[in-house]
């Protein structure tokens, strides 16, 4: 094996903080996505991730289904549960406020997590990598397949949303209730109707991170806390709201944490994520591309 | 609920010295005076924690890691400086209250959320420091060791003697937050829970007060870590873990965010529930205290402290 | 309080005190029999230790009963789930002593719980034997010596660190990168790597730690990648271990030898790492490998009769945890049969067995060392085809 340099190393440590970074960036995708319409945080973004993996290991590896089927499949199921979420969990809370949206979100992640756990066990699961598993080689840094599909995925769901918000009639009436709800509904636009679909648009998004994510990590019941806290994260430090934002700040943050891991102290990992929301949220909390407005409840 | 009348409090106090002997007298009950003892430490924390989301409207999603520096600080001190415990559970809240100041000053000038984020990051970033931290803390591992308490000279040994300690120490907080709350700043805090706007208009520094009672409900939470260092005589990072601070918000939400007989109760519940009776679900009770919450967030609001008044509305109809 | 809350509370109270009444049951009558108490991590993050530990404990009491018990006297079992929590553990453990009775317990499944209860047991003059690894168990730090009452049966850390070191010797490996997790098993098998490495002539360049619930290894192996070591030693439980694995391939990392720690016990690990763990090395207990041990290896004949009755039981393959809880039952069997119900003879008894032959090794325990095992009680094994093979 040839000696690695300085250079390969950083190099290696770039693409994995760029595909992690990805799968992050995808969860701040979604949580802005109920944010803006609804301005709940929904702490249990992680757990559609989650759900992604182990519902496409259910049909792909389980079921034998081919794997695009299985893929539509997984996103299917998973939108579903978004569904049942804002229906029996957000819609049904009377008075609704900061702290008991928050609570309502937490308990849902507690339930789904609960689930997972009956419905698969505790083990972690595997996935066929999606085009094999021979790595490429750039520069002395290895680059998995599997790799190049997380971003990919990424690319095209951004692609996708900005033609769904700017193009389509329900995408503009999703950006129309994120403006300002009453204005909405005062032009006819059922907003109920868009949370619902701006959970399901968000759960999707997490299905397709979790699934193109487990060739690479494994799968269990209960990564989904910690993606959730990450992906917030990421959302923070790019201004929550904002989409370009997530992506800067999924990507930077997976960066970091790759970088922290590789050069400082590997035992902190994870708490480099952290440092760094803690980090934006007092001194800049409205995040490097998002806009100074404090925010205001919105009605729904 | 701000004024004590005389008769409940006397019935309530008289339970809770009569309860050891009963367990004592049923084998059954035997070991229910250990469950108490830990349902009174979740109250000590519980209580501080329920006027900052009662009053405050404030959520706090990291506070196993107040009750850990208590523990820690306790612990440490006790083991490598061989101070009093006493000494060293006053150290704990010190240490606990400048870091609730640096984590709450900047977070509580914001609206909403921000604070409910901001302790879930600290929090998580607190376990791992007491993960990685082996030279101090012992690392996953935990340590041991820990000294027990003396009060006037009388060793604390017993499950029961650590009891009256806790609970004693419970009532006495009891009643310090219902005399703070009848204080200036307290009746800032009720103005700012009646109307936020009304409160700001009439002068109150909202901000300043909520971190007033952000930085109480943290040295509570250290003082209870510290009890529960010197009762266990052992910790490990795994006890101040993010499940535990949402299992603090089930017992508040269970019991009732507007009382302080909500944290209470929702305390010794989900203590007795955790503890003794959901061995049935084993691991799974986990989703049987999602399901509590949510049942609770949409039907019962006002949680369990709650139920008498709403019967009566229904009644009176 | 107003009077309602009052009322309220009150009603609350009595129904608790009705539910806990309803839930008492009748004591038996007392029989003469043997009573012994278990706490496992049957649920929780540990339980691929404690369930094993509870069937395998379990499936032992009903063998000896079938039997006739110990000297005709039944033998009765209370195990107690403590679901991988110390508080649960610790009021567990009271509850065996102060209430259940018993004459001794084994136990607990993780090392954390072990060390939390000691000075329970110190106190109440009862023999624990723990189900646990860490070495502190059976070390207080601050005499040097064992604890008076407390016994451990599986293997320390560094007994798996000198079989491993041992073997690196034969094959001239000495400049090695550890990478460890951040978790109770990892920083253990960590501490014993660096402190046992210059005993050994290891030169150890690099030190890398990971958390239990990270999933991707990458950036610290691609640290080591760069300080070209001539092995790496990985040091963590659950899926990780796997996950360093197929990391380790993934960067193309092969020629650089690889051991595992004994966690990596399980044929489950090899299939999920999905054709990586080929040629990786591990120490094992005999018990995982009964079939590939010797016909005159001494404990050929207990492993084998374990795996065929967990199996033919359980209906599944054994685990090497289990095989902790099989030790440290059958050596408070065998002392319960020489001494009968007395703690301070069973004591003894235990501190002064030799030749136990058990799942995990040979016993032979004195009053210095309450673990009584040596580094012969691993065998090094390599993944050949998708399944283990001794290494000599």
């Amino acid at each position: 094996m040839d000696k690695i340099t300085f250079a390969s190393q950083l190099l290696q440590y770039t693409v994995t903080g760029i595909t992690i970074g990805s799968v992050y960036a995808m969860v701040a995708i979604g949580f802005n996505i109920i944010y803006n319409v609804t301005e709940i945080i929904n702490l249990a973004q992680g757990e559609f991730v989650m759900l992604g993996g182990l519902v496409m290991v259910f049909l792909q590896v389980s079921l034998g289904l081919p794997v695009v089927i299985a893929f539509a499949g997984t996103v299917l199921i998973v939108t579903l549960v978004g569904l049942v979420l804002d229906r029996l969990a957000i819609r049904p809370i009377r008075q609704p406020s900061v702290l008991t949206l928050i609570i309502a979100t937490i308990a849902a992640s507690i339930m789904i997590k609960g689930a997972a756990m009956l419905i698969w066990g505790k083990d972690p699961f595997d996935l066929p990598a999606f085009s094999g598993r021979t790595p490429i080689l750039v520069g002395g840094a290895t680059i998995q397949p599997q790799y190049l599909w997380v971003v990919g995925f990424l690319v095209v769901t951004v692609i996708g949303l900005t033609l769904f918000f700017n193009k389509s009639i329900v995408g503009k009436a999703m950006s129309a209730c994120s403006e300002n709800a009453d204005a909405a509904r005062l032009v006819g636009i059922n907003v109920q109707h868009m949370v619902l679909l701006s959970f399901a648009l968000s759960a999707a998004i997490g299905a397709v991170a979790g699934l193109t994510m487990t060739p690479i990590a494994l799968m269990e019941y209960d990564r989904g806390a910690m993606l959730a806290v990450k992906g917030f994260g990421a959302a923070i430090l790019g201004g929550l709201g904002s989409f370009p934002g997530a992506i800067c700040g999924g990507l930077i943050l997976g960066l970091i944490e790759s970088l922290g891991a590789g050069l400082l102290s590997s035992g902190y990992k994870d708490a480099y994520a952290l440092v760094v929301l803690l980090a934006v949220l007092f001194f800049r909390p409205s995040g490097i591309l998002g806009n100074l407005e404090v925010t205001r409840f919105k009605r729904f | 609920m701000l004024e004590i009348r005389k008769t409940p409090m006397v019935a309530v106090a008289a339970a809770i010295v009569l309860f050891p002997l009963l367990a004592a007298a049923i084998p059954a009950m035997n070991h229910y005076t250990g469950i108490m003892v830990f349902a009174g430490i979740y109250c000590l924390i519980t209580i501080g924690l329920s006027i900052l989301m009662g009053y405050a409207g404030q959520i706090s999603l990291g506070h196993a890691a107040f009750f850990g520096i208590g523990a820690y600080t306790s612990g440490i001190l006790t083991t490598q400086i061989r101070i009093d415990p006493w000494l060293a559970l006053i150290a704990g809240i010190l240490a606990a209250a400048l870091v609730a100041v640096a984590v709450g000053a900047p977070s509580l000038k914001l609206k909403g959320h921000y604070l409910a984020m901001a302790t879930l990051a600290f929090g998580i970033i607190v376990n791992i420091v007491f993960r990685e931290q082996v030279a101090l803390t012992g690392g996953p591992d935990g340590m041991g060791g820990i000294p027990r308490m003396q009060l006037f000279g009388l060793m604390i040994d017993s499950t029961q003697k650590f009891y009256y300690l806790v609970w004693a120490l419970v009532s006495g907080a009891f009643l310090f937050t219902v005399n703070l709350l009848q204080s200036p700043a307290g009746r800032a805090l009720r103005a700012i829970h009646t109307s936020e706007p009304a409160a700001s208009a009439m002068g109150i520094d909202i901000a300043r007060t909520k971190i007033i009672v952000f930085v109480y409900s943290a040295a509570l939470a250290s003082l209870a870590g510290s009890l529960y260092a010197h009762y266990m005589n052992f910790i490990n990072p795994s006890s101040f873990d993010l499940f535990f601070s949402i299992k603090l918000i089930i017992m508040i939400t269970l019991g009732g965010m507007h009382t302080l007989w909500g944290a209470v109760l929702g305390s010794i519940l989900i203590a007795f529930l955790s503890l003794e009776w959901l061995h049935f679900f084993e691991e799974f009770e986990i989703v049987v205290y999602g399901g509590i919450l949510l049942a609770v967030t949409i039907f019962l609001p006002h949680g369990l402290a709650g139920v008498p008044a709403m019967l009566r509305n229904r009644l009176r109809r | 309080m107003d009077r309602k809350m009052f009322r309220a509370v009150m009603v609350c109270i009595a129904f608790f005190l009705l539910g806990t009444l309803t839930m008492c049951q009748k004591k038996a009558a007392e029989v003469a029999e043997y009573k012994v108490g278990a706490v496992f991590s049957v649920t929780g993050r540990a339980s691929f230790l404690g369930d094993p530990e509870k069937k395998t404990a379990e499936m032992i009491v009903e063998q000896i009963n079938q039997a006739g018990g110990i000297n005709g006297i039944p033998l009765k079992l209370i195990v107690y789930d403590d679901e991988g929590d110390a508080t649960k553990c610790n009021l567990q453990v009271k509850k065996l002593l102060e209430q259940d009775k018993v004459t001794a317990v084994i136990g607990p499944s993780i090392s954390g719980l072990s060390l939390a209860v000691i000075p329970v047991f110190e106190k109440a003059q009862t023999p624990l034997i723990s189900c646990a690894a860490s070495y502190k168990i059976v070390h207080d730090e601050a005499t040097g010596k064992p604890y008076k009452w407390i016994f451990k049966v599986p293997q320390s850390d560094s007994l798996a660190v000198e079989a491993i070191y041992t073997n690196m010797q034969g094959k001239g490996i000495n400049k090695i990168a550890i990478i460890s997790g951040t978790s109770g098993f990892g920083a253990s098998g960590r501490q014993e790597l660096i402190r046992l490495a210059p005993e050994y002539g290891m030169e150890i360049v690099a030190d890398e730690k990971y958390d239990p619930k990270d999933t991707d290894m990458t950036a610290q192996l691609t640290k080591i990648k760069g300080l070209e070591p001539q092995a790496i030693v990985n040091w963590s439980i659950g899926p990780t271990q796997v996950t360093v694995v197929r990391n380790w391939r993934d960067l193309g990392m092969e020629s650089i030898a690889f051991y595992q720690s004994h966690g990596f016990g399980s044929r489950k690990n090899i299939e999920l790492a999905a054709g990586a763990a080929e040629g990786v090395l591990c120490p094992l207990g005999a018990c995982n490998i009964a079939d590939l041990l010797a016909a005159d290896h001494p404990q050929k004949a207990v492993t084998m009769k374990y795996a065929e009755n967990y199996k033919a039981k359980y209906n599944e393959s054994l685990s090497s945890f289990g095989g902790h809880a099989w030790d440290a039952m059958h050596l408070l069997v065998d002392a319960l049969k020489a001494v009968g119900a007395d703690k301070a003879k069973i004591r003894d008894y235990l501190e002064t067995k030799k030749g136990f032959i058990g799942q995990h090794g040979v016993f032979n325990f004195s009053p210095d060392d309450h673990n009584g095992l040596t580094k012969e009680a691993f065998q090094m094994v390599m993944v050949k085809d998708g399944d283990w093979a001794l290494v000599n």
